[in-house]
């Protein structure tokens, strides 16, 4: 969707230290000069079309639980069924198709490293492709939101 | 601190699980989140403030889809850098604008990679244009591959709990 002036300002405003106050869209509404009442109905609009996926906590992958990225090596006339399948894992949250030999690139998450391994143990069971099992080592990157 | 014995403890657990699932978009959201967990405002605010300050999380806020605000093409660099260099390295590159996210992961017997970054732009060009830049800023004489996205299957917050 096509962002105005005001959804732009707003969604740089708000991606990070969301304000911790009773009314947080009441700070915004003083800080960037846009009524409150505005401000939630144009941010409930963005996320109705999708251009917000939700206000919430992004979590540190380490402290918060067990993840690892995954990577399968898919011919081509299988992609569509892995995928769909992978996708379907609970456990999954993001899962993309990327120009490579290893075509398949899947993020799966969970509470702690056994449940982790367990499905990545169900994946390979299950699809008898090259894979790679790519946990982090480190983290360079401050998350602050995407700027727009 | 949170007294243990106060009927206004949060239950970190249930509270974590509708974090990583979203607050409504209301004039008083963490209302809303105490009536569901029995306990009031100001507790799941303090609550919310230890968890950041515990480092728990990351970053509390709006959280966009890319690729329904227009930012299709999503390229992930791999490269392969030499142990002694990859954190100075790490560090630089991290720093650009233009990469979202930075990572160290470990090599495979049929992955030569070692560093990953995250690069999200309006066109592929511009994003190609973009890493070439950073490769000359930066000397990145290095072992690389470009992994553009075709197809996103799947994009949601992670669920820890």
């Amino acid at each position: 969707m096509e962002l105005s002036h005001l959804d732009r300002q707003l969604l740089n405003a708000a991606q990070k230290n969301f304000p911790l106050h009773p009314q947080p869209f009441k700070v915004l509404s003083d800080q960037l000069g846009i009524a409150e009442q505005e401000i939630i109905e144009r941010l409930n609009i963005l996320q109705q079309n999708k251009a917000i996926s939700r206000l919430g906590a992004v979590f540190d992958h380490q402290r918060a639980g067990a993840s690892t990225l995954v990577a399968l090596a898919v011919p081509e006339q299988d992609i569509d069924a892995v995928a769909e399948a992978i996708t379907a894992l609970d456990e999954v949250n993001h899962n993309y198709q990327r120009e490579h030999t290893f075509n398949l690139w899947f993020v799966v998450n969970a509470s702690d490293q056994n449940v982790v391994d367990q499905v990545l143990e169900h994946i390979t069971e299950r699809f008898d492709y090259p894979i790679l099992d790519l946990p982090m080592v480190k983290n360079y990157h401050i998350d602050l939101g995407f700027p727009l | 601190m949170i007294d243990p014995h106060s009927q206004n403890e949060v239950n970190e657990q249930q509270l974590r699980q509708i974090l990583q699932e979203g607050l409504p978009l209301v004039a008083r959201p963490y209302q809303h989140i105490a009536q569901q967990l029995s306990t009031t405002e100001h507790a799941v605010i303090e609550k919310i403030a230890e968890l950041k300050q515990r480092g728990l999380i990351k970053r509390f806020g709006l959280v966009l889809h890319h690729h329904e605000l227009g930012y299709t093409a999503n390229c992930m660099v791999v490269w392969n850098i030499p142990d002694q260099n990859i954190e100075q390295i790490a560090q630089q590159l991290s720093q650009e604008p233009p990469v979202t996210l930075c990572y160290q992961r470990p090599r495979r017997a049929n992955w030569p990679f070692n560093l990953f970054c995250m690069i999200h732009g309006k066109e592929r060009a511009q994003v190609q244009a973009q890493i070439e830049a950073l490769i000359k800023k930066h000397r990145l004489d290095y072992p690389y591959e470009l992994l553009f996205s075709t197809r996103q299957f799947k994009q949601r917050g992670a669920r820890y709990v």
